[in-house]
C-alpha cells in the first residue's frame, strides 16, 4: 500500500464574499497521477496555489510530503515542482538561462545540470533555440520551456496547472508520455488540472471533479463514467457540471480559453 | 548561497543587455552636473566656496546611486506582472536570500552607473584629493546603493500597480535628494532644516563621499559609516519582511 503524499482536509478559501474553495478533502497516494477537473472558476487553481505555499487557506489542513505548506514552507517547497497556468518565464533571458536559473534555485547537482537541461530541451524541441531570447518565442514554445523547467529538479510531486493549453497535439502527446515516464521511473506523483477530458482519461489514475469550490465526484475515470452512465469522460463531466458557460476571469489565458471554446469544440 | 548568486546574476545580465537603460539613466545626472556645475560654479567661487565642481561631484555620484537603486525596486512589480515572480516565490530558497540577491544586484548596478558618472566628472574637471581616495569611496557608494535598493524593494512589495511606483518614488526621492547636501553646503542652512537633514540617511552618504574624495565633510567618517551600515541593516530587514509577505 503506497503512502499518502498529499493530504487535504476540510480546505476552505474565502475571498471577501466569494468562497473559492469550499471545505474539500482528498488524498493523493505516492506515485499516483491525480487529475482535478472543473469548469473555469471552479477553484482548481486556488487549490493548487494553497498546496504550493502561494496562498494562505482560510481554514483546513494540508500536508505535502508530510509538511504543512502554511508553516513548513521551505520543506514543502523542496518537495514539489510546478508548471503554472500563466506564463512565468523571464522574457529577457534565453531559454538556457531560464533553465540555469531554475537549476540554481533548486540546487540541482552541478555535474548533472548540463545533461539534464540538454535532454529536457531536446524533449520539448527547443534545444536548437536554447540561446534565443524567450521574448521571441511563441506562446506554445514558452509553454514547452516551462514544462521542461518544471521537470528539471525531478520533484517528488509535480503540479501541472493546465499544462497543455495552447499546445499542438504533437507536443501534447509527447508531454504526457514524458509525464508517464517520469511517473513510472521516478515514482513521481503528478497532480494536474486540464480542460482536455480525453487527456485526463488517458493519464490520470484518479480524478476529482470540482465545481463551485466543492468536489462533486471522485474516483477512477472508469468509475466516474459508469456512475454517470456516460460513454466518455467529457459526457460525464457535462452531466455533472451542467452545460452553462461559466463566468470568465480577466486574464489572457481565460480569453484564449473562451475563444478556443467558441471556435474549437 | 546559490540562490543569492543567481538572483544577483540575473539582475546584472538584464542590466548589461539593456544598453538603453544604462545610457538613458545617465542623462539626468549629467544634466545636473553640467547645468549646476557650470551655472553656479562662478557664484560659488565668488562667495568664497572654492571649486563648485569638486563640491558637486560627490553629490551627483550619490544622486546617481540613489535614483538607480531605488527605482530598481520596480523590477519586483514587473516580475509580478509578467509572472516570473511566481517562479522565485515557490522555490525552496529562503526569502531573505532572494531579497539579498536582489538588493545586491540592484546595488551593484547603481554603483556601476555611478562609476560612469565618476569617469565623466573626472573628464569635466573634477579633481579628488588623491586617486587612491576613490577606493574607499566605493565602500560608501556601495552602502548608499544597498540601502536604497532595499528601500525601493520594500516599497515595491507593497504596490500592485506598476504605474503608481514612479510617482510614489519621486515623491520620496526628491526630498531625500534635496535635503542631503548633495547640491549645497548644509552648514549655511537654517538650524531646523539642518536638523531635518540629519534624519536623512543620504546625508551621511554624501558627507562620507565628500570627506573621502575632497576632504571637506562636516560629519566624521566613522559616524557616517556607522549610520549607513545601521540604516542599511534595518532597511534590509524591513524589505525582507515585506518580501516574505508577497503573494504572486
Amino acid at each position: 500500500m503506497p503512502n499518502t503524499i498529499i493530504s487535504v482536509k476540510n480546505l476552505t478559501k474565502k475571498f471577501k464574499s466569494l468562497t473559492a474553495v469550499d471545505n474539500i478533502s482528498f488524498d493523493v497516494k505516492e506515485g499516483e497521477v491525480f487529475a482535478f477537473l472543473g469548469p473555469n472558476g471552479a477553484g482548481k487553481t486556488t487549490t493548487i496555489r494553497m498546496l504550493t505555499t502561494m496562498l494562505k487557506p482560510t481554514s483546513g489542513e494540508i500536508s505535502i510530503n508530510g509538511f504543512d505548506p502554511t508553516k513548513q514552507k521551505h520543506e514543502a517547497r523542496q518537495s514539489f515542482g510546478i508548471v503554472f497556468q500563466d506564463p512565468s518565464v523571464d522574457n529577457e533571458l534565453t531559454a538556457k538561462e531560464n533553465m540555469d536559473f531554475h537549476a540554481a534555485l533548486y540546487s540541482v547537482p552541478r555535474e548533472e545540470r548540463e545533461e539534464r537541461i540538454e535532454s529536457l530541451l531536446k524533449l520539448v524541441g527547443l534545444f536548437e533555440r536554447k540561446n534565443d531570447f524567450v521574448k521571441n518565442f511563441s506562446g506554445g514554445m514558452k509553454r514547452r520551456l516551462e514544462i521542461a523547467r518544471g521537470f528539471l529538479h525531478h520533484p517528488k510531486i509535480l503540479f501541472l496547472d493546465e499544462p497543455t493549453l495552447g499546445l499542438d497535439p504533437q507536443t501534447r502527446n509527447q508531454l504526457w508520455e514524458y509525464v508517464r515516464k517520469l511517473n513510472k521511473e521516478k515514482n513521481m506523483t503528478v497532480f494536474l488540472t486540464t480542460h482536455y477530458m480525453e487527456e485526463a482519461d488517458k493519464v490520470a489514475k484518479r480524478i476529482a471533479i470540482i465545481d463551485h469550490g466543492k468536489i462533486i465526484k471522485m474516483g477512477t475515470p472508469k468509475e466516474i463514467k459508469s456512475s454517470t452512465k456516460s460513454p466518455t469522460l467529457e459526457k460525464a463531466f457535462l452531466k455533472l457540471t451542467g452545460h452553462l458557460i461559466r463566468e470568465e476571469g480577466g486574464t489572457a489565458k481565460d480569453r484564449m480559453r473562451a475563444v478556443q471554446k467558441s471556435w474549437g469544440r | 548561497m546559490a540562490g543569492i548568486i543567481i538572483m544577483w546574476k540575473r539582475q546584472i545580465i538584464r542590466y548589461w543587455r539593456s544598453k538603453g537603460r544604462m545610457l538613458g539613466s545617465l542623462g539626468q545626472p549629467i544634466l545636473f552636473f553640467l547645468a549646476l556645475g557650470f551655472g553656479f560654479g562662478p557664484i560659488y567661487a565668488k562667495a568664497g566656496g572654492g571649486d563648485y565642481l569638486d563640491f558637486l561631484a560627490p553629490g551627483i555620484i550619490a544622486m546617481t546611486i540613489l535614483f538607480t537603486a531605488i527605482f530598481s525596486g520596480i523590477e519586483v512589480i514587473w516580475d509580478r506582472q509578467f509572472g516570473f515572480l511566481k517562479e522565485t516565490l515557490v522555490s525552496p530558497v529562503p526569502r531573505w536570500q532572494i531579497m539579498l540577491g536582489k538588493t545586491l544586484g540592484a546595488a551593484t548596478i547603481s554603483v556601476l552607473q555611478a562609476t560612469l558618472i565618476l569617469i565623466l566628472a573626472l573628464i569635466f574637471g573634477f579633481r579628488p584629493i588623491s586617486v587612491l581616495s576613490i577606493i574607499p569611496a566605493y565602500v560608501f557608494m556601495f552602502l548608499i546603493g544597498f540601502l536604497f535598493s532595499a528601500f525601493g524593494i520594500a516599497i515595491a512589495c507593497n504596490l500592485e500597480d506598476m504605474r503608481a511606483f514612479p510617482f510614489i518614488i519621486n515623491f520620496i526621492v526628491m526630498p531625500i535628494f534635496f535635503l542631503s547636501g548633495a547640491l549645497f553646503p548644509l552648514d549655511s542652512l537654517p538650524k531646523n532644516v539642518v536638523a531635518v537633514t540629519l534624519f536623512n540617511p543620504l546625508t551621511y552618504g554624501v558627507e562620507g563621499l565628500r570627506e573621502i574624495l575632497t576632504g571637506t565633510g562636516h560629519i566624521s567618517l566613522t559616524a557616517s559609516l556607522l549610520v549607513l551600515v545601521a540604516v542599511s541593516a534595518v532597511m534590509f530587514a524591513i524589505g525582507s519582511y515585506f518580501f516574505s509577505k508577497v503573494e504572486a
